[in-house]
């Protein structure tokens, strides 16, 4: 079979979404509980039940997603754990749409839980390095960057923002009118962490944590769970609420855990996974109704909006500053008040398709984009290591 | 307090063991005929020979990326917070995280000329820190 590059656009929707977050920041369940209850609530929202599920997709240390489908009793024909970090679940999508449209499964479910605000401390992926590790052949980081002092991730994104702006002029303000039109958005959000209103004073006269960036430059941390359905067009055709259709996908990840392994600092994978899934799905930035971009840091909506093709390279400042974000802006981005202001409990992906599914099915009450067709939802991992992009659009789509 | 250190690898004995005598050893693959930082499994960077070299690197660069920690990025750093890490290009073409040092913190700038300097570490070894050139 030939190489086809828009082979996937359309074959496959998400038709279940459902998430758990707290403005206390705090669930008082465990990471397992978590998981099955947004499950559970994905399939609601779909119409579907556990007993349809077979291709099951999650993120973890050892066989997480064989463990996942143990617990919730269910044995699904496909299995996927890939890992990438927050951009974990974009990854989950292009692959249950690949899966999906070859007839492996059917229905399946991405899932992702985690509760850092509860448990304090490390958690996840560098909890992992740093408890089981061989002091006599330990992972690169520990042994080439560790030792420099670098915090993460903080440190590895403010390292990225130096160079951008040392090359384009970037200031502190632009990246802090990137917090405030977030903020905005939160502020229509009942359920965000955050809904106090902000000022780019106010963010640039918070902490600096790792220069240049500021304590609201860096996202939450906060417990939250996330899942979403995905199943094939024709059989979405027939479920509870509107499809909205995976239209387009693209993966690329250019190095692991050290920032100083990127090919170029303030060139993300984006610039390579965003434009094979708008290829994809036929459609150009211009297109856009709504942008779900991973907001770790702002200098990642920042470069990532340009590396998406939103603005060139190195335009990014001086497209945001207008607040064309926020409400009632040209480019509605973050809607749900992103990893900023909403929730963001390490990998913060998952939320990015949550809000971008409730969008073009027009759930979104108060912070509703009129008319969303078409959005991006964009995942960055690691240390702006794996970008994975998925646009979904609605039936007119198509 | 000494510099944290989580273990150093068997394929970069070559370069800690340098350290000894204050000499930055690059890792360089005749099969590529290019350096590698951080040095890699033989395999990796020659599969067809597993051939590497060592080759003392001259100690210049310039400040690729930076940041000033205003937190610790691990517990034997806090008593020097704020402190500067960087990303040093090398003349020799590779990149290493390491940290600017002997220079006002206002000072710093991308793309500033840097030299190799040496921290001492325990068992007669040093690591590599960069000050202005």
């Amino acid at each position: 079979m030939a190489y086809d590059s828009t082979y996937l656009r359309g074959k496959a929707a998400i038709v279940g979404a459902a998430d758990e977050v707290s403005p206390t920041g705090e669930l008082h369940l465990t990471e397992r509980e978590l998981e099955v209850k947004v499950i559970h609530a994905a399939l609601e929202d779909a119409g579907l039940k556990l007993s349809d599920v077979d291709g099951l997709f999650c993120t973890g240390m050892m066989m997480p997603s064989l463990e996942l489908a143990e617990h919730l009793g269910i044995r699904p024909r496909y299995t996927d754990s890939t890992m990438t970090g927050g951009s974990s679940f974009e990854v989950h999508v292009e692959h249950a749409a690949a899966a999906i449209a070859l007839g492996l499964c059917e229905v399946a479910v991405s899932v992702y839980a985690q509760t850092p605000r509860s448990k304090g401390g490390l958690t996840g992926g560098m909890a992992a390095m740093m408890s089981a590790f061989d002091r006599k052949n330990p992972p690169p980081f520990l042994e080439w960057e560790m030792p420099a002092g670098l915090m993460l991730p903080a440190g590895a994104y403010a390292l990225a923002a130096s160079r951008h702006q040392h090359l384009y002029g970037t200031t502190s303000e632009q990246l802090a009118q990137i917090a405030v039109s977030t903020r905005q958005w939160a502020q229509m959000n009942p359920r965000a962490r955050y809904q106090e209103a902000m000022s780019i004073a106010d963010v640039l006269n918070s902490p600096l944590v790792c220069d240049p960036l500021h304590r609201y430059d860096c996202c939450l941390v906060t417990d939250g769970a996330g899942a979403v359905v995905i199943t094939s067009a024709e059989r979405a055709r027939h479920l509870k609420k509107k499809p909205v259709y995976v239209m387009g996908v693209g993966t690329h990840h250019d190095h692991a855990m050290m920032i100083s392994e990127m090919p170029e600092l303030t060139v993300t994978p984006g610039a390579v996974s965003a434009p094979k899934a708008f290829n994809m799905a036929g459609v150009a930035p211009k297109d856009i109704d709504l942008v779900m971009t991973y907001d770790s840091f702002t200098i990642t909506v920042l470069m990532s909006l340009e590396d998406m093709g939103f603005c060139p390279k190195g335009e990014g400042g001086r497209f945001v500053e207008d607040g064309k974000l926020g409400p009632g802006g040209s480019l509605p981005t973050n809607t749900n008040g992103g990893g900023l202001s909403y929730t963001h409990p390490g990998m913060y992906g998952m939320f990015l398709l949550v809000e971008a599914t409730r969008q073009l099915r027009g759930e979104c009450g108060p912070r509703q984009v009129p008319d969303a067709k078409l959005a991006v939802a964009h995942g960055v991992g690691g240390v702006l290591s794996a970008c994975s992009t998925v646009v979904l659009g609605t039936e007119e789509t198509l | 307090m000494s510099r944290m250190m989580m273990g150093t690898s068997p394929h970069a004995e070559p370069f800690w063991k340098a350290t000894e005598d204050k000499k930055l050893v690059l890792q360089y693959s005749p099969e590529t005929a290019r350096y590698y930082h951080y040095p890699r499994e033989p395999i990796v960077v020659s599969p067809k020979t597993g051939a590497v070299e060592w080759r003392e690197a001259k100690g210049l660069g310039e400040i690729y990326a930076f940041s000033v920690m205003r937190k610790p990025g691990n517990p034997s750093m806090g008593a020097r917070v704020p402190y500067v890490v960087a990303i040093v290009q090398l003349e020799e073409g590779v990149r290493m995280m390491t940290n600017v040092v002997n220079c006002p913190l206002e000072n710093v700038k991308v793309g500033m000329k840097v030299k190799l300097a040496w921290e001492e570490l325990p068992k007669g070894r040093h690591f590599p820190v960069f000050e202005p050139a």
